[in-house]
């Protein structure tokens, strides 16, 4: 081990730090957004409603999310009118199109993690809330979904870990996160488990940073559960 | 239909090295996992903290750094080993071993876990009903623990099945010759990126169809005689 090789080169890892951080919370709030409505909608008994959102799910849970990279970044170029049209002005970023892919298969997932926690909610409950006279709305409002997000956040934490690990994905195509800046020293030294390892304690020390705060989060949210 | 321009057999041929990959690797994952498995529940301490590290560390580092670091370092190191025992020439790893290794060594550590909970499923009494028929330790494994542990892996290890095949897909980032990769390659001869990578995500959509099937299949037997409340 060589560790000046490490040490010289942190300001390359802290930009990919930058990079990666950027990313992953970005794709992850923009995905939570669109999960919430699109799982309740995905719970309608309506089949024209829920049936899209459930071939959107599967399409994307069911292929790796490197495919999904490379279908919209080196795919959208075969299309002439997409590079004509403004669309292109993203579609030739591979920043915008790490950022698309992430965002739409974490939505996925979330999608699929909200829809479990909606339907194990108890029946008794959102009987209750019927019978105190609750429009759908303020019913998914007021019952449904604040118990639904407290079943969802252990699972949702894994989705979480999941999407900092695929974001390594983004060094594939030129983006300069944290394996991208491990890409680069060890490319530049061939000094393969000093450039690598560093990577690997980044995204531990991440790792163990997100299960920590979630772990705070939960006793927050399951204040009242807690026995004395 | 679909014009693939010539390009359908090596695609074919890249998918053939998919599925193998994919079954190779579940081998060695099965295997690490459920040794790891009964590490954690020896009581040995020793064996519990080697196999709480590995699992730890596995899940705390993405797949893709683990297979670079596996693929670039394991070249130094047998190239450093090498002369140590006495061979001169330069080894080179091989992309199917490094891709195989890496994954069945990362899913090893979440097949552990599945492996955990479903011994832990299986009700004390049981185990020592055979015991004090004076079955060996094995035979306790083999006739008592196993057949009944089956059922309560089955979805974990379904779970743990189909992300496995997807992380299939980064070995293509290390030469390995498997669909993306060969789907790759064609779309740079044809400048179709679009449709070549879409006939691989139809791909893997199939596998993990069938996969679906199969694991929904093998759930239903398993559960044979089971009452669902």
């Amino acid at each position: 081990m060589d560790f000046s090789i490490i040490f010289g080169n942190l300001d390359i890892y802290f930009e990919g730090l930058k990079n990666t951080l950027i990313l992953v919370s970005i794709s992850l709030v923009i995905g939570l957004i669109f999960a919430v409505p699109l799982a309740v909608l995905r719970t309608s008994k309506n089949l024209a409603v829920s049936g899209p959102i459930q071939a959107y799910v599967y399409c994307f849970r069911g292929t790796p999310l490197l495919v999904q990279m490379f279908i919209i970044y080196y795919g959208m170029g075969q299309f002439e009118p997409i590079k004509a049209s403004f669309l292109w002005f993203f579609f030739k970023e591979a920043y915008f199109c790490a950022l698309f892919a992430f965002t739409l298969n974490t939505c996925a997932y979330t999608i699929e993690i909200i829809r479990g926690a909606i339907e194990n909610t108890p029946h008794g409950e959102v009987e209750a809330a019927k019978a105190a006279g609750m429009s759908n709305f303020l019913r998914f409002r007021r019952i449904i979904l604040p118990s639904a997000f407290r079943r969802a956040l252990p699972t949702y934490s894994n989705e979480i870990i999941f999407m900092l690990h695929g974001s390594s994905l983004a060094s594939v195509i030129t983006i300069i996160d944290i394996t991208g800046a491990a890409r680069i020293v060890n490319s530049r030294y061939y000094s393969p488990y000093e450039a690598f390892l560093t990577a690997a304690v980044f995204y531990m020390a991440i790792t163990f940073i997100i299960i920590w705060l979630i772990k705070k989060l939960e006793i927050r949210w399951f204040a009242h559960l807690r026995r004395e | 239909m679909l014009n693939l321009q010539g390009y359908g057999p090596s695609i074919l041929q890249g998918t053939i090295l998919t599925i193998e990959l994919c079954l190779a690797s579940l081998v060695i994952a099965m295997f690490l996992g459920i040794i790891t498995a009964l590490a954690k529940l020896s009581g040995s301490r020793p064996l519990n903290m080697a196999a709480t590290a590995y699992t730890t560390v596995i899940r705390g580092i993405p797949d893709l750094v683990l297979m670079l670091l596996i693929f670039f370092g394991g070249q130094v190191l047998i190239n450093q080993l090498g002369p140590m025992v006495g061979y001169e020439e330069y080894i080179d790893i091989n992309p199917f071993v490094a891709g195989v290794s890496t994954i069945g060594f990362i899913f090893g550590a979440y097949m552990a876990e599945t492996f955990r909970g479903a011994i832990l499923a299986v009700p004390d009494g049981q185990l020592e009903a055979g015991y004090s028929y004076g079955m060996s330790r094995f035979q306790v494994f083999s006739r008592i623990l196993l057949p009944q542990m089956v059922r309560h892996a089955i979805p974990g290890f379904g779970n743990n099945w189909l992300v496995l095949m997807k992380t299939t897909a980064l070995v293509s980032i290390i030469g390995l010759n498997d669909m993306v990769r060969m789907a790759a390659l064609a779309a740079g001869a044809t400048r179709m990126p679009f449709t070549f990578y879409s006939v691989v995500a139809i791909n893997y959509l199939i596998l993990t169809s069938i996969s679906i099937l199969i694991l929904n299949w093998l759930n239903n037997k398993y559960s044979a005689g089971i009452i669902k409340d």
